[in-house]
């Protein structure tokens, strides 16, 4: 699927606009991750609006393509897009960690239509998917698995055994996407826990791997193919982002994992994401 | 000859799976001793051994349900209710999807591996957590219904299991239901609540007491989440004294549950509790370690006797 020009522009102003709507959002609760919802913003913005097969009328559809997003502390970014692609209205997204609300602090199944598993605690999606994956397969079904992980999250041992798993069972409906954003909460990941070569540790361990600029939609989009194309074992994508994309005062810094966005940062970081349009 | 419960388990996961196609088998490479590769012998297209790796079988097991199959986790209790307990928790409890975690080797039957391998918490430890059951199979009869109950029930559940030949309780045809305990011997001065092999130890002190002119009830709660309170208060009442009886720590488990709902009504009667005392057991043979911990038929009846003379 290559996107002509015309698409990769709106993916991309709809990916600025994403970004718009999230700080403004964390920024009103003053609550909320804002350093990797802006790094997985092209990352799910393409599996959902041009990837995955899914029917926002019927939300529980067998047949739909899944996605668990692991590192569910992006839950504004995946709210944001699930809302743009029609699974509840955009409006909603004010709601964000209110009680009551359907938007949990971190994906809720329960809650929240177009959520596929619940997601928090960091290491346990990848195991999920290959299991939704394995269900799919033994049902004879063609729909893909979509699992969005976050590098410090690669600290996680279970996330090793589950490609252990994934290998074993030779689970090609399953893709998993490494937000490689390169930051932690604590710090830069080299310095937290350095993780070495992951293409070469990914494929020891007997998945596909791809490389890739995890803001080049275009990139993203081509990655999801080759990854569909490959048969007989899993495919990893290393989508190499910036934490705090498109907001350069948060750009790789670690202080803005968790922290509230105050009203003097979220102006400035509006004005730098105002755009053209 | 009485089977062993891991046997009872094994069989019934093949009689049963064999028949739902929904059903799916994880097993963390000791599924010749959790006896779950006896599907994997029937089923292998439905059977997925993954290895020494329980966090990642367990979350993987949500996968599964998450893609509607009925997942059955298996591996030695202890285990599967520490390394499984946080996908558990996520999983199972908070997202509410129906796995169904079977802990084999449960209590001290693992006796001579030692206190690293016996499973004395985990009751307390899956009875905590919002939505989960908890059942514990007090003979091979019940532990072939548990499975069948699981396949039919979807909620997440734990199930306590054990390596051992428990004695036989229940006639083949005997039906159960969640959350409703059963009296297996009347009694008008104690009675006696009871899961797991405990049942059974329970019955054999009753037959010693009744010597000693001492008429227990002896009631099999293998249920203990949900609880059947009602018949709980009513034994309060009805005989005025409770002992409860597990194979399990003493602090939340089936005592705990007991104690809570008996202090909830405020029905204020003597108690006693045969239970581990905080404290880690050491291997030696399983009849060695029931009788070093007073889980025995003698030690049930001490704790009677003690618990009697509080009534008078």
């Amino acid at each position: 699927m290559n996107l002509t020009r015309q698409e990769i522009g709106a993916l991309n102003e709809l990916c600025r606009q994403c970004r718009r709507d999230v700080l403004t959002v964390l920024h009103e609760k003053q609550s909320g991750h804002p350093g990797g919802s802006l790094s997985v913003c092209e990352i799910l913005v393409t599996l959902l609006m041009k990837r995955m097969r899914v029917d926002t009328a019927r939300p529980g559809w067998a047949g739909r393509d899944r996605l668990v997003l692991s590192k569910g502390h992006a839950a504004p970014m995946l709210y944001r897009v699930l809302a743009e692609r029609g699974f509840f209205p955009k409006d909603e997204l004010h709601t964000l960690r209110d009680f009551g609300s359907r938007l949990q602090g971190h994906p809720c199944m329960r809650h929240t239509p177009g959520v596929d598993l619940s997601s928090g605690p960091l290491g346990m999606g990848l195991s999920a998917a290959l299991g939704l994956a394995l269900g799919l397969r033994l049902d004879g079904s063609d729909a893909r698995v979509y699992a969005v992980l976050g590098d410090g999250e690669l600290d996680e041992g279970a996330v090793w055994e589950a490609c252990m798993s994934g290998a074993k069972f030779k689970a090609d409906n399953l893709c998993m996407i490494v937000d490689l954003n390169g930051v932690q909460l604590d710090g830069p990941v080299e310095q937290v826990m350095p993780q070495g070569d992951l293409r070469e540790k990914f494929s020891a361990f007997g998945w596909h791997c791809v490389e890739c600029d995890g803001h080049d939609v275009a990139a993203l989009c081509g990655a999801y193919e080759q990854a569909e194309a490959v048969k007989g074992r899993p495919t990893v994508i290393l989508a190499h982002t910036v934490k705090g994309k498109g907001v350069s005062f948060m750009e790789n810094k670690n202080t803005w994992h968790g922290k509230a966005v105050d009203d003097e940062s979220y102006a400035a970081a509006m004005r730098e994401l105002e755009g053209v349009s | 000859m009485a089977k062993a419960i891991r046997d009872a388990y094994g069989e019934a996961l093949a009689a049963y799976g064999a028949q739902d196609p929904r059903v799916v088998v994880l097993d963390a490479d000791v599924s010749c001793s959790t006896k779950s590769a006896v599907f994997g012998a029937v089923c292998p297209e439905r059977f997925f051994n993954v290895g020494i790796a329980e966090a990642n079988m367990t979350a993987m097991a949500a996968g599964f349900a998450a893609a509607g199959k009925i997942p059955f986790v298996n591996t030695f209790a202890v285990f599967l209710t520490s390394m499984g307990l946080a996908p558990a928790r996520l999983y199972g409890s908070y997202a509410g999807l129906p796995i169904k975690l079977a802990g084999a080797y449960g209590g001290l039957s693992d006796a001579l591996d030692g206190p690293s391998h016996h499973s004395l918490e985990d009751v307390a430890v899956m009875r905590t957590l919002p939505n989960f059951k908890v059942f514990v199979a007090s003979d091979e009869v019940q532990a072939a219904w548990l499975v069948k109950n699981a396949i039919e029930d979807a909620a997440p559940m734990y199930l306590r299991l054990s390596r051992d030949v428990f004695p036989r309780i229940y006639s083949q045809d005997e039906s159960f239901r969640e959350g409703e305990g059963k009296i297996l011997r009347d009694g008008a001065d104690a009675s006696v609540l009871a899961c797991g092999l405990m049942v059974s130890n329970a019955l054999r002190a009753a037959e010693e007491l009744a010597k000693e002119g001492i008429s227990l009830r002896v009631v099999d709660l293998f249920s203990v989440k949900p609880l059947d309170e009602e018949l709980v208060v009513r034994c309060a009442r009805e005989t005025g004294a409770i002992i409860t009886a597990e194979e399990h720590g003493l602090y939340g488990g089936l005592g705990g549950a007991v104690c809570e709902v008996l202090c909830r009504e405020a029905v204020c009667v003597p108690m006693g509790a045969v239970a581990i005392r905080d404290t880690h057991a050491e291997c030696g043979s399983y009849q060695r370690l029931q009788k070093e911990y007073s889980l025995d038929a003698d030690g049930i009846a001490r704790v009677v006797r003690d618990t009697l003379r509080k009534k008078r």
